[in-house]
């Protein structure tokens, strides 16, 4: 048994204040607990008893009014039973039913047509049962809200440190007269210096509603929302000046911080989305920069890599991460695959004749694109993000960076600085260089002129089914995934000056950031139509792009 | 032996009216009906009933149009084994428009002049619905549409069985005001026609019924397939902390609400802080997202595939072993379709023929089960009436209804809260038989109060 009361919710009404105390004289110890322990043993007969009140307390959540459910909610956090935190998080998650036959159970999982319940008051497992034999006793965002606040308020006393860290972000802005005095003591015992900056300040934007002008102190320079909420309201108050003018040199100050973190996340919006255009360009730069070929199914070789990771992620099933990590080569190997056939089937026979290529491998993107359509389905799949790439990375209140472009923008250069390691450093390179700068020389130097062609060509394709791997993460995986981006890579390529890998680098991510830049004011449909113009013009002026092929070479 | 004499090709059997035109098969048909029906139902019993489907199946709308297709098809094959429709089998006429609006027109008139089908099921896109409309209207076709849209738009050929604004959007945004409390609001869409149409029509809705400021309303177009929401999201974080409560009334269509949501999910923007209560999202699309951080989230439709009634889960086996997908999903479209269908087949066991003059009479009125356990009435506006359902994202994919209107609501074809569009209605049985009655000044606006309408807009 659970050694202390659940409080009731901070939003709940009068006569609270006790439940808090009583929590608070019971300390969290060993000895307790053994007592406890005890006291369940000899307590056994009176489960008959307990079950009634608890089934009561159930049943009062089985109402249709709304309101009703939450004075429900409310006496169930009231009443000492040690489940009750359970059936809350259950009820929160939409996992607490009904049978037909009036039993609370307790959904373990709600996917397909029949699910596995366990019983509510025993937690004893009821096997599977139809999902038409189940009643959800359902909540809505208010009352999601309520519950939320109810179980933070029990987490503030658990001892895992995660879940008080968790339960003293959700406080803020939520503490009234009633949790304002346990909080105060709560936050001297309190070791973890997160938990304790936060409930202090929670406890000040109390003190702050309350007309305290020395709690400003406490909130001064903190980024979130909810302080700069709470201090614009105390601006306002036109009772008290001297609350209103401090409140407002603190508003200032944080403004002030704010606008640089505005600054910095725009620059993090530019890069990742740079990123993106660059890893999907870049192969592009390989076949159509060194090799000269207009392959208009490069978007189709990206959505390839896209789908041998849900492939992958088939295989591997529970194991996201694992089959994600395999399917950069699985995704490299498949679309390398597909580019060597193209290649061979297609481009190898309209070498010289670039319009012929590029209606060619048009026709060649639809056969792919419906090929996916037809082979696997019109519909869009689920690709999972494995959990250590979702959220984000908290630098403070007011910027946080998501983990899954910083996983794509690292990708994106490591695989810009393999290519260029490839392209100048091993004999392939080499040979590719020599073959694109005269073909007829480095063949009568001894160079296989045509082999060099067929591994260029996957290369690229390769890196462009590296781009689907990496894009499966961000956007959806289906069979037009490739049309969004063919586009977009032409772009970054002619930008960056054909046939140079650092080009293509630069273009992507200064693309991205003006990109970024511009769509706060101008809009997401105006910026791109701004971007575009802005290229047009730029070629206009420098038709060989920012980095231009010099040399006889590029003559030619 | 029924059965396999369905399997044989309609050109090699005997077809009393192949080559005449239509006029003249109309008049035929109607001569049918009026005359000894006992002999030529003998007839017409090798001959079957022809239904055609124009839903894309390629391209970028065979994500959402494929599926519809299916539906049909299952309809048919469920009445074929109750024995068809007046004795006579149906048959499914598939083409592919390919997500191509001029295509859709072309495919439209084969289906009406080469196939010869006696009703259409079809079309997705509003676009769409514009490009076959003129030929439905020249060919006297017959067209089932099932996709809430941003009305505006009555025509004699078209039965509107998705939603009209007044069915979907408005009484969403009072959900929000009035149950969820909200005083500011973010209207995000894609550039297209439906959602600036209905951003128009809840814009005014807002200021007017509501007395929203405008510094409280904030809108925002993306492209379609648009893919990086980071500006957005964060521009929509920072809209939403400013201490009034704040929800996003999404217009998103298609592709772009899968990165739309998580990105959503990755900047932590929650469901109970800030809401988005999204038109276009339906099980279907979720079916690509891991829904766990979108729990709470809203969409307003007039049907969820967690509805709680037998008919619904009737129709979800039937659709399950239909595919042979267990996981596979249904949702608000299908349920038009459903509807749509028993409508269109009611209409003609009512009137005895399939011709499209008999059944357009006959439909109005028509009254069929709808799958949320109520019950769906063609209005002579050609639309039909809905109850209206809020669902929050579970974390199984699936919406729970939270809150849904008390009884149907009909859907109006000409919005109150437009300019143009106020005075007009709709009305398609005799005497009046007009798609745009002007109350004001008491006369049928032809097609220049559409346009009329529509310059308004564009205002």
């Amino acid at each position: 048994m659970r050694n202390f009361p659940l409080p009731r919710p901070a939003s709940a009404e009068a006569g609270l204040g006790d439940a808090h105390r009583r929590a608070w004289r019971r300390p969290l110890t060993l000895l307790a607990g053994l007592f406890v322990l005890l006291g369940t043993l000899i307590t056994m007969p009176t489960v008959q008893a307990q079950d009634a009140v608890a089934i009561e307390l159930l049943e009062a959540l089985d109402v249709s009014s709304y309101p009703a459910k939450g004075e429900a909610i409310t006496a169930i956090a009231e009443s000492e039973d040690e489940r009750a935190r359970d059936w809350l998080s259950a009820l929160l998650e939409g996992r607490l039913q009904r049978t037909d036959e009036g039993r609370f159970v307790i959904v373990l999982d709600n996917s397909g047509r029949d699910w596995p319940v366990a019983d509510a008051l025993s937690g004893e497992a009821l096997g599977t049962m139809s999902r038409r034999d189940l009643d959800r006793i359902g909540i809505n965002n208010a009352l999601r809200n309520q519950l939320r606040s109810v179980i933070a308020v029990v987490d503030l006393y658990a001892s895992d440190v995660g879940l008080r860290r968790a339960s003293a972000e959700r406080l803020l802005g939520e503490v009234d007269a009633d949790l304002a005095e346990p909080l105060a003591g709560l936050i001297e015992q309190e070791e973890d210096a997160r938990v304790r900056q936060r409930l202090t300040q929670a406890l000040a934007i109390h003190r702050l509603e309350q007309g305290d002008i020395l709690a400003i102190e406490h909130l001064d320079g903190s980024l979130h929302p909810r302080v700069r909420v709470a201090l614009a309201r105390a601006t306002a108050d036109s009772d008290n000046t001297e609350l209103a003018d401090a409140a407002q040199t603190a508003l200032n100050n944080i403004e002030q911080t704010l606008r640089l973190n505005r600054a910095a996340e725009t620059l993090y919006f530019g890069l990742s989305m740079g990123s993106v255009l660059m890893l999907a360009a870049i192969g592009l730069a390989i076949t159509f920069g060194v090799m000269g070929v207009i392959n208009m199914a490069h978007g189709e070789l990206i959505m390839l890599g896209a789908y041998s990771t849900w492939m992958m992620q088939q295989l591997f099933p529970g194991q996201p991460g694992l089959a994600l990590l395999l399917s950069i080569p699985v995704g490299f190997l498949v679309a390398a695959l597909a580019g060597i056939a193209i290649e061979r089937s297609v481009i190898q026979f309209l070498k010289g004749r670039p319009l012929e290529t590029l209606l060619a491998t048009f026709g060649v993107s639809l056969i792919l694109q419906q090929l996916v359509r037809t082979a696997i389905s019109p519909l869009n799949r689920t690709v999972v993000t494995p959990e250590w790439m979702s959220g984000s990375l908290v630098i403070n209140d007011a910027l946080s960076l998501t983990l899954n472009r910083m996983y794509v923008l690292g990708f994106s250069l490591l695989v810009f600085a393999g290519l260029l390691l490839i392209m100048r450093r091993t004999r392939l390179g080499l040979e590719v260089r020599a073959v694109t700068q005269n073909r007829a020389m480095a063949r009568s130097m001894g160079i296989r002129a045509t082999r060099v062609d067929i591994l260029t060509f996957a290369l690229g394709s390769g890196v462009a089914g590296l781009a689907g791997v990496a894009l499966s993460q961000l956007t959806n995986v289906g069979p037009n995934l490739g049309q969004n981006y063919i586009i977009d890579s032409f772009m970054v390529v002619v930008f960056g000056g054909v046939g140079n890998l650092w080009g293509t680098l630069v273009a992507g991510l200064s693309l991205g950031v003006i990109n970024q830049v511009l769509e706060p004011w101008a809009g997401a449909v105006l910026a791109k139509i701004i971007v575009l113009v802005f290229i047009i013009l730029f070629i206009q002026k420098r038709p060989r792009g920012l980095f231009p092929q010099k040399g006889r070479a590029a003559e030619g | 032996m029924n059965a396999s004499r369905r399997k044989v090709p309609s050109r090699f059997l005997s077809r009393p009216h192949a080559s005449r035109s239509p006029s003249s098969r109309r008049l035929m048909a109607a001569l049918l009906s009026a005359t000894a029906f006992g002999i030529s139902a003998q007839a017409l019993a090798d001959d079957p009933i022809k239904v055609g489907i124009l839903h894309s199946l390629s391209g970028t709308m065979a994500i959402s149009e494929s599926t519809l297709k299916d539906t049909v098809e299952m309809l048919i094959e469920q009445q074929n084994e109750q024995g068809g429709l007046l004795g006579r089998q149906l048959e499914a006429v598939v083409v592919d428009p390919a997500s191509n609006w001029p295509l859709f027109a072309e495919r439209a008139r084969e289906l009406l002049s080469q196939h010869e089908v006696d009703v259409v099921f079809g079309t997705w896109t509003s676009v769409s619905r514009k490009a076959v409309l003129p030929v439905f209207e020249e060919l006297n076709g017959l067209l089932f549409y099932p996709v809430q849209y941003e009305g505006e738009e009555s025509s004699e050929n078209v039965f509107y069985t998705g939603a009209a604004p007044n069915q979907q959007a408005i009484p969403a945004v009072e959900y929000l005001i009035n149950e969820v409390g909200i005083e500011r609001f973010v209207l995000a869409g894609t550039d297209y026609v439906y959602p600036r149409t209905t951003n128009r029509i809840l814009e005014t809705f807002l200021k007017e019924e509501h007395g929203i400021a405008d510094e409280d309303i904030m809108i925002n177009y993306t492209p379609f397939g648009h893919s990086d929401w980071q500006n957005i999201v964060s521009d929509i974080r920072r809209f939403g902390s400013e201490g009034k409560p704040t929800a996003v009334v999404s217009t998103v269509n298609g592709d772009a609400n899968v990165p739309f949501y998580r990105e959503l999910a990755n900047q932590g923007v929650d469901a109970a802080d800030i809401p988005v209560i999204a038109f276009s999202v339906g099980e279907q699309e979720l079916s690509g997202i891991d829904t766990g951080p979108l729990v709470g989230h809203l969409a307003a439709w007039n049907y969820f595939m967690s509805v709680d009634t037998d008919i619904n889960y009737d129709f979800i086996d039937a659709w399950i072993d239909y595919t042979g997908d267990e996981e596979a999903v249904t949702n608000d479209p299908m349920e038009a379709h459903f509807i749509g269908f028993n409508m269109w087949a009611e209409a003609v066991r009512k009137a005895g023929t399939t011709d499209p003059d008999a059944i357009k009479d006959a439909i109005i009125g028509v009254t069929v089960p709808n799958l949320t356990g109520g019950f769906a009435a063609m209005m002579p506006n050609h639309h039909i009436t809905k109850p209206v359902l809020i669902g929050e994202v579970q974390d199984n994919g699936q919406f729970d209804i939270v809150w849904e209107t008390p009884s149907t609501v009909a859907g109006d074809a000409w919005s109150d809260f437009l300019p143009g569009s106020r005075d007009l209605m709709a009305d398609w049985q005799a005497p009046m038989r007009c798609g745009n009655f002007n109350v004001s000044t008491g006369r049928c606006g032809g097609s220049t109060a559409a346009e009329e309408a529509e310059a308004a807009l564009a205002e």
